[in-house]
C-alpha cells in the first residue's frame, strides 16, 4: 500500500516496541538500534508488499526478526563480547538492589535458546497472541506455546531454583549477597 | 482502513495493564504439579517490566526523523535523482 503519513504514524507508534523486543532479543541496546533502524529501512522500502488491513506490528516484528537471525552467526562474537560487559556494569553498580536483579534477570533470558526467548518475548511482554507469534517466527502456534512454557521453567529454573550459582558472575553476586565490602 | 493489534503506543500499555492484571489474578492458585505460580507471575512481571522501561522511552528521534522524512521506493529515486549538486544539469554533457 502507499506510504501515507497514517501508515507513516502507525510505523513510529510500533517503534517503542520494536526497539524494546529488539534489546530484549539482543541484550544490547546500542545492536538494537541499528536493528531498528534497518527494519525501517525495509519495512519502508518494502511498503508496497504490505497488505492494507493486516497486522502492521506484526509485519514489523517479523522483519526485525529475520533480520537478528540473518546476522545472529556473524555476530556470535559480538554477543559475547556484550556478556563480558554486562559483568563490568555489574561491577559498576554493585549497591544498586533493584539494578541487579534486573542484570540477573536479563542475564538468564541470554541464556535461553533464541527460539525459546523470542516465543516468551512475543507473548510474554509484546502482547502478541500466539497465533500471532507463530506467524511472526514462521512456525506452528503449539510450537510457539511449547517454547514458551520451556523458557519459562527454564527462566524459573535459573533464576530461582539453581540459586545464583549457575549463572553470572558469580564473584560479584556473591560480594553483593555477602556484603563483603574490602 | 483500520489495523488490528499494538498500532499504537496506547494499545501496547492497554494490552500491558491487561496482561499484567492477569497475571496478578493467575498469582493466586497454584498450579499442582506445574510450576510455582508465584514464581511464574514474577518472571512475567520482569519480563514486562524490562520491555516496558523501553518502552517508556518513546520514539527517539533519529526514527522519527527517518520515518518522516523517507520516501517510498518510487518516490525514492526521484530523491536521489534531485539530491546531487548538478540539479540544473537536464541532459547536456
Amino acid at each position: 500500500m502507499p506510504l501515507t503519513d497514517s501508515l507513516r504514524d502507525d510505523i513510529l507508534a510500533a517503534v517503542p516496541s520494536l526497539r524494546a523486543f529488539a534489546i530484549s532479543l539482543s541484550g544490547n541496546s546500542d545492536r538494537a538500534d541499528d536493528l531498528v533502524q534497518e527494519t525501517l529501512l525495509r519495512a519502508l522500502a518494502n511498503i508496497d508488499s504490505f497488505q492494507p488491513g493486516s497486522n502492521l506490528p506484526a509485519w514489523l516484528f517479523t522483519i526485525l526478526r529475520n533480520l537478528f537471525r540473518s546476522d545472529y552467526r556473524k555476530r556470535r562474537r559480538e554477543v559475547e563480547d556484550a556478556e563480558g560487559n554486562y559483568a563490568k556494569t555489574l561491577k559498576t553498580h554493585p549497591s544498586q538492589g533493584a539494578h541487579l536483579e534486573f542484570e540477573e534477570f536479563r542475564a538468564a533470558l541470554e541464556k535461553l535458546p533464541q527460539d525459546q526467548r523470542e516465543a516468551l518475548i512475543l507473548v510474554g511482554a509484546s502482547g502478541f497472541s500466539y497465533e500471532d507469534a507463530a506467524a511472526i517466527c514462521g512456525c506452528a502456534v503449539g510450537t510457539i506455546k511449547s517454547r514458551v512454557n520451556r523458557a519459562r521453567s527454564k527462566l524459573a529454573a535459573l533464576l530461582y531454583v539453581e540459586g545464583a550459582e549457575d549463572f553470572g558472575p558469580d564473584e560479584t553476586v556473591r560480594a553483593v549477597i555477602g556484603g563483603s565490602g574490602g | 482502513m483500520k489495523l488490528q493489534g499494538l498500532n499504537s503506543r496506547g494499545n501496547v500499555e492497554k494490552v500491558m495493564k491487561d496482561v499484567k492484571s492477569q497475571a496478578s489474578k493467575n498469582a493466586a492458585p497454584r498450579k499442582p504439579g506445574g510450576l510455582n505460580a508465584e514464581i511464574q507471575s514474577r518472571i512475567g512481571h520482569q519480563l514486562r517490566a524490562m520491555y516496558d522501561d523501553v518502552v517508556r522511552q518513546g520514539v527517539p528521534d533519529r526514527f522519527a526523523e527517518l520515518v518522516r522524512k523517507l520516501d517510498a521506493p518510487a518516490a525514492q529515486s526521484h530523491v536521489e535523482n534531485g539530491g546531487g549538486s548538478n540539479d540544473q544539469n537536464d541532459g547536456r554533457e
